[in-house]
């Protein structure tokens, strides 16, 4: 729902970094995001390619590595991967035991931009 | 032949909001003005719990509200009302508060006549969870009738909050709504969350929830 005003957040630590590097168009931008995060990849790409109309990042592709969230047993200190929003308990699955605690997939940066 | 060259940013998205929420906590912290961001979906309870709250601590504390819901004043009307200072921002259709938008009502306030401000958020579980709004504390309302599957539906909102409020306890006769499961559930994605089980109708819990806030405020003014 939020995806417009992060979209500009993008477009704006892209350009600046374009610019620092004396590019003349940026080809790719890589985001890194948690599986926690409610973001939607197509609306992403569809405000980007909105807001960078007549600046350098025009037609740039974002590609959206999704990060995992994982969990550790607190039983046998296993860390696995959790579909969060399909499972109805978390479950580790080397010792079945139920005691787990979240240990990521909150990420929300942005790794790198390909440039020429 | 132009080369193509890759440039590691590793940058945050929301680095500039983060910002201003961090001068926002420098800020409030060199006045001594404790604030608290309250977020829950639409119906949770939120101005009621802001108006109990609130009249439990009169005697001892000077309070304001920051009203984000979505263009209405009913409820900055509410809270006037009650005597307390209350600043209505305009939200339009947006989704969720965030840093910039704190600033602006902050700048409406008298922050050395405070020492609480709660921060009413707009009525979404997801949104708000994702903006840093330069509250020194974050807490959450989920009510019974929404059910104790919420935690796996919006699991961020559970991560960043520091407290819990379980509204309406006085439906859980009515409900198919299991407290333990809600709070192994919440535990999980959370273990350092403080859980209050409340009902701001009958005035059950809501003692509970004001010592923690009370505390939470004198820890931050030592």
């Amino acid at each position: 729902m939020h995806e417009l005003p992060v979209t500009e957040n993008i477009l704006k630590v892209v350009l600046r970094h374009a610019e620092e590097a004396k590019a003349v168009k940026v080809i790719s931008v890589s985001l890194r995001i948690g599986e926690l995060s409610d973001i939607i990849d197509e609306w992403l790409q569809r405000y980007f390619d909105y807001l960078s109309k007549g600046t350098p990042a025009e037609g740039a592709a974002l590609k959206v590595e999704r990060m995992p969230v994982v969990f550790r047993c607190e039983g046998c200190g296993e860390s696995f991967h959790v579909k969060i929003r399909e499972v109805k308990d978390v479950v580790c699955p080397a010792c079945g035991g139920g005691k787990a605690t979240f240990v990521s997939g909150r990420e929300f940066f942005i790794k790198d931009i390909e440039v020429i | 032949m132009t080369e193509i060259r890759l440039i590691e940013i590793k940058e945050d998205i929301l680095a500039d909001n983060d910002k201003v929420a961090e001068e926002i906590r420098n800020r409030l912290h060199s006045r001594q003005v404790f604030m608290l961001n309250l977020m829950a979906s639409p119906g949770g309870g939120k101005t009621s719990l802001i108006i109990e709250t609130l009249r439990g601590l009169k005697q001892s504390m000077r309070a304001g509200v920051i009203e984000g819901d979505i263009d209405s004043m009913v409820d900055a009307e509410k809270v006037a009302k009650e005597g307390i200072p209350a600043v209505q921002l305009r939200t339009g259709g947006a989704c969720h508060l965030d840093a910039v938008m704190v600033e602006m009502a902050l700048r409406e306030m008298d922050l050395y006549a405070l020492d609480l401000i709660i921060i009413e958020n707009i009525g979404n579980l997801v949104c708000p969870a994702e903006f840093d709004t330069g509250a020194v504390k974050n807490a959450m309302i989920l009510s019974v009738p929404e059910g104790d599957d919420k935690p796996l539906k919006y699991p961020l909102m559970f991560t960043v909050c520091d407290a819990l409020v379980v509204n309406k306890i006085d439906y859980l006769t009515m409900a198919d709504f299991d407290m333990k499961v809600l709070k192994e559930r919440v535990l999980k994605l959370n273990p350092k969350i403080r859980i209050f089980e409340v009902s701001c109708k009958t005035g059950e819990g809501i003692p509970a929830w004001i010592q923690w806030l009370r505390d939470e405020v004198a820890n931050f003014k030592k």
